[in-house]
Order: C-alpha cells, then structure tokens, then sequence
C-alpha cells in the first residue's frame, strides 16, 4: 500500500484531477461561440484550456502533498491566536462604530467611497434585518428581497403620486412590508428547513414578476424615476437653489454648498437606522420573544413541547424582519433615485442571506464582516467586474467548505441554565 | 378543442423536459436529503455543450441527423455526468456531517458560480441553433382552420422520454446498482454495514441524475433553439416544483409532476396571462407543499426528534 502523502499517490491523483478538468473544460472553456452571419459559429481557445488542465494538476498536486498537515497546523494556529482574538473580539464592535462614524471625515472619503458606504450598510441593515429571521428564529429566507423590493416600491409609489417625504415614508414602508410578511408567512408557517427556503424564493420571484408586468401601478420594467431625495429632517433640501419657499441645507449652516453633503447626510441616515436594528436585535434577544425564537432555531420540535406557541412567534419573526426589509427599502430609493424590478432578482436574495450565513447565524459582528467582505470587496475590485459574481459563488463555497458554522461561530444560546 | 389539443402537444414536450430535470432532484433528495440546488445549472451546461457539439460535429462532417442526434446526446450525458460528479466529489461530499444549512448555500453558490463560469467562457448573449430536425404531422384542422400538428422533434422527446424512464426504472428496481441506492436512502449507515460503497453509490446517483438533465439540456436546444447562461434558474426551480408536485424521492412522482407543470403552465399561457406563467408555476408549488407535503406519489415524511 502506497502511504498517505507518497509522490507516487500524489501524481496519480493530479493526473486524475487534469483528466478530470481536461473533459469538464474541453467544450466549455476549449471552445468558444462566436456570431457569425447565419448562426452560431466555434472558435478554439486551446491554450486557456491548457492553463486550466496544468492549474488543476498543480493544485491538486499541492492539496494530496500537504496531506493531514492543514487539520493539525490550523489547529494549532487557532490555540495560539485566541488570547489575541479574544480581546479583540470585545473591542471590534466599537472599534468599528467608531470607524463608521468617522469614516467622511478620513482623508480617502471621496464621494464614491461614501457612496460605497451607504451600499455596504444598506446590506448589513438588511443582513441584520434578515438574522431575526434566519439568524435567530433559524429560518431559511430565500425570498427576502421581496421586502426590500415591497418597502422601495411602497415608498417610490406613495412619494411620486401622493407626494410624501422620505421621512413620511420611513415610519410607513416597513408597514406595508411587514403586512406583506404576514401575509405570505401566514400560509407557509407549517414549512420546515429546505421546503420554506423554495417556497420563500418563490415568493421573492412573484414579487419581482408581479412589479414587472403591474404597469399601471409600477411601470413596469422601465420602473419609477425622478424620487425625490431626502430632506434634511423637512428643514432644509441639499441643493444649491431650492424651490420657492424652502431652505438649501448650505445656507442653514451657513457653509459653502458640495454635493457631496447630501451623500455625507444620507450616510449618517443609514448608520443611525443600521444601528437602531442593531440595539432593536440586541435587546429582543433578551426578551422572552428572542429567547423563543432561539429555542425555535436550536430544535423547533423541543420547542413545541415546552409550550412554545410556534406558529405565532415564528409568524412574529417573520413580520418583524419584513419591516426591517422595507426600512432598507426606503433607504435604497433614496441611494438611488429611480427603483426598477431588476434590482430584486434571486441574486440579491442570495447575497442578503450568504451574509447571514456566512457572517455566522445569529452573529451581528460576523454580519458586519460578511456585509463588508462579500459586498466591499467587490465595489473595491470593479475592474474585475466579470469575475465578480463567480469569485462571490466561489466565495460562499469555501466559506461554507472551511467554516460550516459562518465566520463567526457564536450560537450560544443568550440563556443557558447553569 | 383544436386548440386545445395542441396545447395538450406542448405542454406534455414542455413536461418531459422538466420530467428529466426532476429526476435528478428526486434522486439526490431521496439518498442524501438534499435540494441540489445547482441541478439546473447542469442542464444549463449540458444545453451549451450540445450546442457546442452539434457545431462541432457538424464541421467535422457528421450529415446524418440521426447519427448526430445520438452522439450529440451522448457526449452531453457524458459531460454532464461528469460534472455531476466532480461536483459531488469536490464540493458536497467534504460537508457531508455539517449542518443542514451549509450543503444548501454551497449549492446556491455553486449555481452562482457555473452560471458565471458559462458567462465567462461563453458570453452573456442569447444563443441561437435552427432546427435540427424539422418537419412534423399534422393530426386534425379545427373548425376554424386551426391546425394541430405535432413535429418529428416532439416525437423524439417523448420517445427519448419513455425509453430513459424505463431504463431507469429498471436500474433502480432490477440491477445491484439500484439496490444500493434504495438501501443507501433508506439508511446510509446500515447500508454501509451491509457492504454497500455507500460513496460510490451516492456519486452514482449525482452522474444519473447530472446524465438526465442534459437530455433535458439537449432537447431545449434542439426543441426551442435559444438558450443562454441563465435558463437554467428557472428550469431548476420549476423541476424542483415538478419534483414536489409529484412527490420529492419517487421517479414516476418527477415524471408525473414534469407533465402536470408543463400542462399547466402551457394553459395557462394559452388561456390566462402569458405574462404570469411562471408565478403560476411557484403559486404551484406553494399549494402542494401546504395542502399535500408528500405531492402526488410521496409517502409522508415523519417528524424525527
């Protein structure tokens, strides 16, 4: 028998491995269609499919030579970085407030890095949003980008045809998503695990089909354009000549008009909301709701048995996180002006749940990391903008590979009987 | 009723499609219990390598459309297959264990990731093929005048239909390879015990069911003749839907789920609002997992504590 990590098994198995690529790649990668007058037409791309056969042989090679040695090194890694994690750990979380809030005011905030800001923290808000569901009640949610889809278009309708502020919205759209959750969680309340995640993905895509072809209400998929942007509190417009009657926000201060201040502003409006679901999740843990929800995550059927009213609270996960969904919503208009159904397909809903899976299911600060990772990194690498969504896919694949339980492991029960 | 019957023509084709699509979920659900996600992304794939293939083959000199139709499915089955493998074998076999979550994300990833893969490597515009075999018979002419045809190609589907199903059928039920994929479902463990290569058995059943979804793959392109790298999103979730319909883990549930979608949706893009035919198909699937969890042909699946 030949020994775990010989030279001999280690080429046997990198040989497989480029065989193995040779076939997959070869239609896929070694040809390539091209439009031709008359039809499709082939080109051949041998080389790429040269590169890809070596890349694997090299890495497979790599993978059988190191052998049993990741298990043991990593561990040992993980023992001797502890006692530096730890504190860390504690801090990281004002550490990052504190970077949050000073973050227009660091030399490098140009307006796209603010702008940049405001995306990431629409998504840890939706990602926090998103942990009561999933993180906390342990419910798969696939769809719920039909919230945020809800709240943007409830505040894009009612702000274009009856005229109503961004402020006006705020308190009014995660009403009508948090209706919507209602409604929808109502009838799917008796699905567990895998069945409710289609089912909430169907839901998130009728969503997005019904704003597609509603086109008296939505406009179809050209969408609704021109929302007006957000006042400072009603007293003051960033603009550098208000209409009649009101006031621009440089002359209230008396400083010298930017355009940037209305990013700056909407900036500090996003992290104050972030922050408040923030507080919102911290402390609802703490009550008997959160711990039942908790107890719901950790076996639904235990949980039943102690008394716990299932479908209620899980109905109340469902709603409360809705309403967060269509706060983001709001936000999200006034990031961008014009909303149209394209910004809710299935991706988004991935992108919002692979936060709160791979941020660790129930962690707030591993939301924060996932938000910035799978959602910075890419605004910082928009060159790369074709590997973009594939190094995302491959992203949620070793994280899940490597860290089954998220970044950030911490499911500890809030309450646990000493 | 000529109408009618025509639809009748088109949903059932539109049905098998989804039919072959649907084994593969029900396959892999009922031995490991999981959604393989990516299963459409598979028939994606084996869509663009059959378009590949038919230029391929073509330009070396293969004229004989039978001839071609064969190696083209062949080479897709094979391909997809491996790929099914591969993707059993790299990614979901390591989280085997883990929690019940983490096989699924991976999956989503995974459909992100061979999505973007066929973007990249083939670029994001619509592929066009003409048809390969055309011709057709015309069965009755309505009062109107309405003609109800059905084409040579839709003969293909439902023949390549049955045949696959009774073979596979016969797999399952007559050879010792089908054995030890009912024992490995029924449980794992125990079926290792036995003597049963439980890993290989699983891999099996992944190359059946990725061989499956390139049929499937191969008669879209040659049926419709217009894919692209995201069909197969769509395709997943309405096989998926075909699956529960009929009952998640039972072939002939797929089948009959496959069918009953594809009649449905045809229907109702006939006589309702084209527009909102795949919400029909999700409002579907809602339905069936609130009324009748099990689906058409399911057993009922028991609450384990």
């Amino acid at each position: 028998m030949v020994a775990v990590g010989s030279p001999i098994r280690a080429l046997k198995e990198a040989g497989l491995a480029a065989l193995v690529a040779a076939v997959l790649g070869l239609p896929l990668i070694g040809f390539r269609l091209v439009d031709q007058a008359g039809g499709e037409a082939l080109a051949t791309r041998w080389h790429d499919l040269a590169y890809v056969i070596v890349l694997a042989f090299i890495g497979r090679l790599g993978l059988v030579l190191a052998g049993d040695r990741p298990s043991r090194s990593s561990a040992a890694v993980k023992s001797a970085l502890t006692p530096i994690v730890r504190p860390v750990g504690t801090y990281l979380p004002w550490l990052l407030i504190l970077f949050a809030v000073i973050l227009p005011a660091l030399p490098f905030a140009t307006r796209g890095v603010i702008d940049s800001g405001i995306l990431i923290l629409t998504y840890v808000l939706l990602g926090w949003g998103l942990n009561i569901v999933t993180g906390l009640a342990g419910l798969l949610d696939l769809g719920y980008v039909a919230f945020l889809a809800i709240g943007a278009y409830t505040t894009a309708i009612l702000s274009t045809r009856f005229g109503l502020t961004f402020w006006e919205c705020l308190p009014l759209a995660p009403v009508a998503a948090s209706a919507a959750g209602l409604l929808l969680g109502f009838p799917i309340l008796k699905l567990r695990g895998d069945y409710f995640a289609i089912v909430t993905l169907g839901f998130g895509e009728i969503i997005r089909i019904v704003a597609n072809n509603w086109r008296s209400l939505t406009n179809g998929s050209q969408g609704i354009t021109n929302l007006p942007r957000p006042s400072f509190f009603g007293l003051a417009d960033f603009t550098a000549s208000p209409a009649p009657g009101h006031t621009a926000f440089n002359a209230l201060f008396g400083i010298a008009y930017s355009p940037i201040q209305r990013v700056i502003f909407l900036y500090y409006v996003v992290l104050v909301l972030a922050l408040a679901v923030n507080v919102f999740t911290l402390r609802i843990r703490r009550l008997p709701l959160g711990r039942m929800w908790e107890a719901l995550r950790e076996d639904d059927v235990a949980a039943a048995a102690l008394g716990i009213d299932r479908r209620k609270i899980k109905l109340a996960a469902f709603a409360i996180g809705a309403a967060w969904g269509g706060v983001a919503g709001v936000v999200f208009d006034a990031r961008q002006g014009f909303v149209t159904p394209e910004s809710f397909g299935f991706i988004e809903s991935a992108m919002i749940t692979a936060i709160v899976v791979l941020g660790g299911m129930g962690s707030q600060l591993g939301i924060v990391l996932a938000a910035v990772v799978l959602v910075g990194l890419p605004e910082l690498f928009r060159e790369f903008d074709t590997y973009r969504m594939m190094i995302f896919g491959g992203a949620m694949i070793a994280i899940m590979r490597f860290r089954p339980r998220g970044l950030i492991e911490t499911r500890r029960p809030t309450a646990v009987l000493k | 009723m000529a109408y009618f019957l025509q639809q009748l023509i088109n949903g059932l084709t539109l049905g098998a499609i989804y039919g072959l699509i649907a084994i593969g979920y029900t396959m892999v659900y009922g031995i490991i219990g999981m959604i393989n996600f990516a299963h459409g992304e598979i028939y994606m794939i084996g869509a663009f390598v059959a378009l590949i293939a038919v230029l391929a083959l073509t330009s070396l000199g293969v004229a004989s459309v039978p001839l071609l139709l064969l190696l083209v499915i062949v080479g897709a089955m094979a391909i997809a297959g491996l790929y099914g493998w591969t993707i059993e074998r790299v990614i979901y076999r390591p989280l085997r264990g883990t929690p019940r979550l983490a096989p699924l994300i991976s999956a989503i990833g995974l459909s992100i990731f061979l999505q973007q893969y066929v973007q990249l490597t083939q670029g994001g515009r619509v592929k066009t093929l003409p048809p390969l075999i055309p011709g057709g018979f015309t069965l009755m002419t309505g009062d109107n005048g309405f003609a109800v045809g059905i084409s040579n190609f839709q003969i293909v589907v439902f023949v390549l239909t049955i045949l696959l199903m009774t073979g596979l059928t016969m797999i399952i039920n007559r050879t010792e390879l089908g054995r030890a994929q009912r024992a490995t479902a029924a449980d794992p463990l125990m079926a290792a015990l036995c003597g049963i290569d439980v890993n290989r058995t699983i891999s099996i059943t992944f190359v059946i069911g990725a061989a499956l979804a390139a049929v499937a793959g191969v008669m879209v392109v040659l049926y419709y003749g217009v894919i692209d790298f995201f069909i197969g999103f769509l395709a997943g979730l309405k096989a998926f839907t075909a699956a529960v319909l009929g009952g998640i883990g039972s072939l002939p549930g797929a089948l009959l789920g496959g069918l009953a979608l594809g009649l449905v949706e045809s229907f109702w893009a006939a006589y309702a609002d084209a527009a909102y035919k795949d919400v029909a198909a999700y409002a579907i699937l809602v339905l069936v997992l609130i009324l009748r969890p099990s689906g058409l042909l399911g057993r009922p699946e028991i609450e384990k504590v």
